[in-house]
């Protein structure tokens, strides 16, 4: 069975080791958080400025000085830390993160990543953080379907969307399958309801197992 | 200027800002929003801006009221586009505002730049992008690096959770985000904050931004606003 979109949270949770610090990023990436173990201890970026992100806050708790990269309003977690913009990618491009987990419009094989701007002309472009998370985490997971809902595949020889970076991309979690990504191309990791096959053929690339 | 200012209302904080002016708008989104500067600048009349900001303003308040009055030529910013920010939106689909879009990262690195006296940076963010297209690559490490230039502001306008009379800056939370950098890149900063204190009140070990970048401080009631999001 394809998985839904918090099993595919739950997939991705349980890949991310005890102690790593994480970034996940806006819209699906953000359940990731709602799967990992307390007791494993990862250490949530966000990339306003603060390490030891909780959840998101309820009622009493919200705080319009405290929210996420996407402006909602979250909670503080002891050891939390707060710190300027420039600090906060600094951790990034520095490799100061071991993971990040990002949503994508469309991933190459050999881990180029478009997410940013689908690069039709009355879309207004809007960058934020993604090209810097690209190129800066030690590891960068992608989380999406891997079909558009029209069938278009989203695992793709050569990305046409504009680019956020090159080569970044180390694993794809998608609703069928898992893929880790290198220079040689795909290798599927792992299948949810189709067999390699299937998807070999529905994806029109080759694939390795 | 080597002496802050304390003053008495929010319109002599922004007095003097010249048409044409780079104003660095602190904030994410709301948090950290300069609201009664902005306001006050609006006031004052200062036009044909290029602000320099995270975003292109939310809703209808703080930047996006800037952008409305029609003071802002150019805006470089990371993130423009969200669910509330039509007012730039509408700008810039009728060609009355120029957009330059930027990595978040470069952005905050390029202000720093400012403040630090760099020259300019190779930074490997954006390489093989249209962010970077026509503009000086090198290899180095064998990883490809972007060249980028500081982005120094005339004024800076920041939102700051306390202040002392000799200008020291302390935050709160996640409000903090661009204020520090900014005060560092522009000619004049000037922070709103919602509590002044006397000198030596702060701990020095926690202040964040000193006082030798800030020139001008103005305390004002912090204001409500609602959060996207919140439930």
């Amino acid at each position: 069975m394809a998985l839904t979109v918090d099993e595919l949270a739950a997939r991705v949770a349980r890949d991310i080791p005890a102690g790593a610090y994480v970034n996940l990023g806006i819209g699906q990436p953000t359940k990731v958080a709602d799967h990992l173990d307390p007791k494993a201890g990862v250490v949530l970026h966000t990339e306003n400025g603060m390490l030891g992100m909780g959840p998101a806050a309820l009622g009493d708790q919200v705080d319009p000085d405290l929210t996420n990269a996407g402006k909602v309003p979250v909670t503080e977690l002891p050891g939390a830390s707060y710190f300027h913009h420039a600090d906060s990618f600094a951790m990034m491009r520095g490799g100061h993160l071991d993971v990040c987990v990002l949503g994508a419009f469309q991933v190459s094989v050999t881990g180029d990543l478009a997410n940013w701007h689908t690069g039709e002309p009355d879309d207004i472009p809007a960058v934020g953080g993604a090209m810097d998370l690209a190129i800066g985490a030690r590891q960068v997971f992608v989380m999406m379907t891997l079909f558009t809902k029209n069938g278009t595949p989203k695992l793709v020889p050569h990305c046409t969307y504009p680019l956020t970076g090159i080569g970044c991309v180390t694993r794809v979690y998608t609703d069928l399958a898992v893929f880790d990504l290198g220079p040689s191309g795909a290798t599927v990791r792992q299948t949810h309801g189709i067999t390699v096959g299937e998807l070999q053929a529905r994806l029109g690339t080759p694939l390795t197992m | 200027m080597s002496r802050t200012w304390v003053l008495d209302t929010v319109d002599e904080a922004v007095a003097g800002i010249e048409d044409d002016s780079t104003v660095l708008v602190g904030g994410f989104g709301l948090a950290g929003m300069p609201f009664d500067l902005i306001d006050a600048l609006i006031r004052q009349g200062a036009k044909e801006l290029t602000v320099v900001s995270n975003n292109a303003g939310n809703g209808q308040v703080g930047l996006a009221a800037l952008l409305k009055a029609g003071r802002v030529r150019k805006i470089i910013c990371s993130f423009p586009r969200q669910v509330d920010s039509y007012v730039f939106d509408e700008l810039y689909r009728a060609g009355r505002i120029e957009l330059e879009v930027v990595p978040q990262g470069t952005l905050a690195e390029r202000l720093r730049a400012a403040g630090a006296g760099i020259g300019a940076f190779f930074c490997p963010t954006g390489v093989g992008t249209p962010l970077a297209e026509g503009k000086e690559t090198r290899v180095i490490d064998g990883r490809g690096h972007v060249l980028e230039f500081p982005i120094r502001g005339d004024v800076a306008l920041i939102g700051a959770h306390r202040a002392d009379t000799a200008g020291n800056l302390v935050y709160r939370k996640t409000a903090r985000n661009f204020g520090p950098v900014m005060a560092t890149a522009a000619t004049t900063t000037i922070a709103q904050v919602s509590e002044v204190v006397p000198a030596g009140s702060l701990d020095p070990e926690a202040i964040v931004t000193p006082g030798i970048y800030v020139d001008r401080v103005i305390r004002v009631d912090a204001r409500q606003y609602t959060v996207q999001g919140a439930r």
